[in-house]
């Protein structure tokens, strides 16, 4: 249990803003799946299959994904079998042993990947209304915070009001948007906003991208021309292609993840809506069959409310009370 | 997909006690089990799936199962008319005011859709029912969001009210449906900000906005893709706002649903409306018994059929079916079927809908390309009135002169040719196989557009 001290300590030694910011933007998340947990636990007198059927069904219900939740509660079968548990308490520590070893944390890059010679370009992309030109418009005025001259690209040239949006971000936070008419051929937005990037010297280029349904062959394709035209342009380019994904989603989440992964090779997930009761679960399933790692989160709709993930906050904010009741055995 | 559909998951089960003769209590455990892992995996809420599989278990033990000599298929028809029973049978209507105009609210989390369902609505009102709507902009809050509407507003030539984004949204929908009325309109529609539905302010404002007019309808609008979150979602808006009927958004994504039956579960109240697409028209009136079969991915057989019946001419569906039979089929049908196929909608919708797709050779994972579809128009067109009677009248140079005219290369209307051929070889089996011995084989069939 060691590991989990060594959690605890470094999470609460952290008293920095971004804490506190994670702590409440989870706050409706933790409280909720902790209490369960407890609950669950205090209820049984014994470790049987319906003390593990609820215990997937709570797992279930933070969209972990039926898969992994499975393999999970499999393996701790075996494990309460092994080391003869009997009291459902002191299967607490147990599963949140095993939990951790799903997150496997240790080693991953959740830094953006940056240019360093010249200009970085990111790509946005994911499912219709995650949240991509919110999430760049948090991101556009981190950057400009970092005293780095950003464009933004208007490339959702599709749904009505998208571009105006943009702008409307770009005022906000003072940087240029780059766009053309309603309707216009979004690879071609690129281009001009590379050019136009470049000639203004730009550290950033966010690009943003029309919302598209991953089953959709033909506005899958048109991303994956978007793309291409970013590298023909910028060879090193695109730096990062950041899926957004809306924590509410569920098991669908998976197939995005997949789908856009295949067309646009995506270096990175974006969490939005955290703030809410759902817990994004799924990004741990996403995390364990295609090692894509989440790289923000979406804590709220303030200008400053999006985080870089964190996986040990994230772990911590999800499972607290089981960690806690893990360095309780421990003592 | 990543997932397969219930009906392949207890065949599979199924084919394991199968010589056994009969089905044990334990069997019925392992098909519950199943259906829950089915439901789950659909992203149904784990709660509603605890009570319905125990109610399935109930009738499944209680002999209506055990007994029957396809205990596999009785199970999927006691889990489809539980799921029909917990969905409802009938479709629901839109409440009308008894004094115009009825107002019609829009609510939901951000991002579920709710300023395009507003104008899909409109659209939807004026286009069937002759109506004569409004489109009211509260949403002050997201960037753009009063811009988008307008937009769409303008694409459908119908009015928007909006007083910008420095207003009270109480007071934007107050006086827009005082305008609404003095101008005779008889629905408005208010598109109101995404809020999160533990946000206390902006829900309290909400209940401001629903106080101030009294809307006929509350619609709770939701992204079909959500996942467990649904009930909390559906739980809070219902409770604070005490919503009237649900619309499901992005439902022509390739997600199970299972949201929809947790919201109708949690609830109670009806979902009314489907978005199924992007385009301004594609909101449909929500047909909760194909809704059960689409979560359990037994494919969605009566959208098809209706789709089917609305584009084809039925007697020349029928002249078609004979030749088909007698494998008499020329390239003109041929160019008649692709139209009507074209006209039911993108492929991929259409081949999502046939049970059982998912399971053919070849179907699977198919994509298909819509462009190619042209292309293969393109070669049928450049050929003669005789050649596309009789193809066998094709030699190199036709052949030279068809790729020139199309566009293509002679490999490709080879292509096609050898497809075509292929094609009535199927046929002819086909119907030689009809009446005689069921076929085996499914997956050779080839259109010459999938790849």
């Amino acid at each position: 249990m060691n590991f989990f001290k060594k959690l605890k300590d470094r999470v609460t030694a952290q008293t920095d803003t971004v804490t506190s910011k994670f702590k409440d933007g989870l706050e409706k998340t933790r409280s909720s799946f902790a209490e369960k947990m407890n609950d669950l636990a205090a209820r049984y007198r014994t470790v049987d299959e319906d003390f593990f059927e609820e215990l997937e069904e709570l797992l279930i219900s933070a969209d972990v994904g039926v898969h992994t939740v499975m393999e999970l509660t499999e393996e701790l079968r075996t494990e309460v079998k092994r080391q003869n548990v009997k009291a459902p308490k002191d299967v607490l520590p147990v599963i949140s042993e095993k939990l951790v070893a799903k997150l496997d944390y240790s080693g991953e890059d959740y830094e953006l990947n940056m240019n360093d010679e010249g200009m970085t370009v990111i790509l946005f992309v994911g499912v219709n209304g995650v949240g991509k030109t919110t999430t760049i418009g948090k991101l556009a005025h981190q950057f400009k915070s970092e005293n780095k001259n950003v464009v933004l690209a208007a490339g959702d040239t599709f749904r009505a009001g998208a571009i105006e949006q943009l702008a409307v971000w770009g005022e906000r936070v003072g940087v240029n948007v780059i766009k053309q008419a309603e309707g216009s051929d979004p690879a071609a937005v690129m281009y001009d906003a590379i050019q136009s990037a470049r000639s203004k010297k730009a550290d950033v280029l966010l690009c943003d991208t029309a919302g598209r349904l991953q089953n959709k062959v033909n506005l899958m394709k048109e991303l994956e021309k978007v793309k291409r035209v970013i590298s023909r342009e910028v060879p090193s380019a695109p730096h990062e292609v950041l899926l957004v994904l809306d924590a509410t989603t569920g098991q669908n989440a998976m197939t995005q993840a997949k789908t856009f992964k295949e067309l646009t090779d995506v270096s990175g997930i974006a969490l939005t809506k955290l703030d809410g009761t759902a817990k994004g679960g799924i990004v741990l399933a996403i995390r364990n069959e295609l090692n894509i790692p989440v790289k923000f989160v979406g804590l709220g709709e303030g200008l400053d409310d999006l985080q870089p993930f964190d996986a040990e906050q994230f772990t911590y904010g999800l499972f607290q009370e089981l960690v806690e009741a893990g360095d309780h055995k421990a003592e | 997909m990543a997932f397969e559909g219930l009906a392949e998951r207890l065949q599979e089960t199924m084919s394991k006690i199968k010589g056994k003769g009969k089905v044990s209590e334990a069997d019925v455990k392992t098909m519950a089990r199943e259906v829950r892992l089915a439901l789950l995996e659909a992203d149904v809420n784990f709660k509603v799936v605890k009570q319905f599989v125990n109610r399935v278990k109930e009738r499944a033990v209680g002999q209506e199962v055990m007994k029957s000599l396809t205990p596999g298929q009785q199970v999927i028809k006691v889990v489809n008319e539980e799921l029909t029973d917990l969905m409802g049978r009938e479709e629901s209507k839109l409440e009308q005011a008894e004094k115009p105009p009825t107002v019609i609210m829009m609510v939901g989390l951000q991002g579920s859709g709710k300023t395009t369902t507003a104008a899909k609505l409109a659209n939807y009102l004026r286009k069937e029912k002759n109506r004569n709507p409004m489109l009211v902009a509260a949403d002050v809050y997201r960037p753009a969001a009063i811009d988008q509407l307008n937009t769409l507003g303008k694409q459908l030539n119908m009015p928007v009210y909006s007083q910008g984004t420095e207003a009270n949204p109480v007071d934007i929908v107050r006086e827009g449906v005082e305008q609404a009325k003095a101008e005779n309109h008889d629905y408005v529609l208010l598109d109101t900000a995404g809020r999160l539905h533990v946000d206390e302010t902006l829900m309290e404002e909400l209940q401001g906005m629903k106080d101030a007019v009294q809307p006929d309808e509350v619609l709770l609008v939701v992204d079909a893709m959500t996942g467990q979150d649904a009930v909390n979602v559906a739980e809070h808006f219902n409770e604070q706002l005490s919503i009237s009927g649900v619309v499901l958004t992005k439902l022509d994504g390739d997600t199970r649903g299972g949201a929809a039956l947790s919201i109708r579960a949690v609830t109670e109240k009806p979902i009314k409306f489907a978005g199924m697409g992007e385009k301004i028209d594609q909101l449909e009136t929500f047909h909760p018994e194909r809704m059960a079969s689409r979560i359990l991915g037994m494919g969605d057989v009566l959208s098809l059929i209706e789709k089917a019946q609305t584009n084809v001419d039925e007697e020349r569906a029928k002249e078609l079916e004979k030749k088909m039979r007698n494998a008499d089929i020329s390239f003109d049908d041929f160019l008649e079927q692709l139209e009507q196929v074209k006209s039911m909608g993108p492929l991929e919708d259409i081949l999502g809908m046939i049970p059982g797709a998912g399971k053919m050779k070849g179907l699977k994972n198919m994509q298909v390309d819509e462009s190619q579809i042209g292309r293969v128009e393109a070669i049928v067109r450049s050929m003669t009135k005789a050649e596309k009677q009789d193809p066998k009248l094709m030699n190199a140079s036709r052949k030279r002169r068809i790729a020139k005219g199309s566009g293509t290369t002679v490999q490709d209307v080879n292509k096609l040719l050898k497809q075509f051929e292929d094609m009535k070889k199927m046929m002819k089996q086909m119907s030689s196989m009809n009446g005689k011995k069921k076929g085996k084989g499914k997956g050779g069939m080839q259109l010459p557009f999938m790849r």
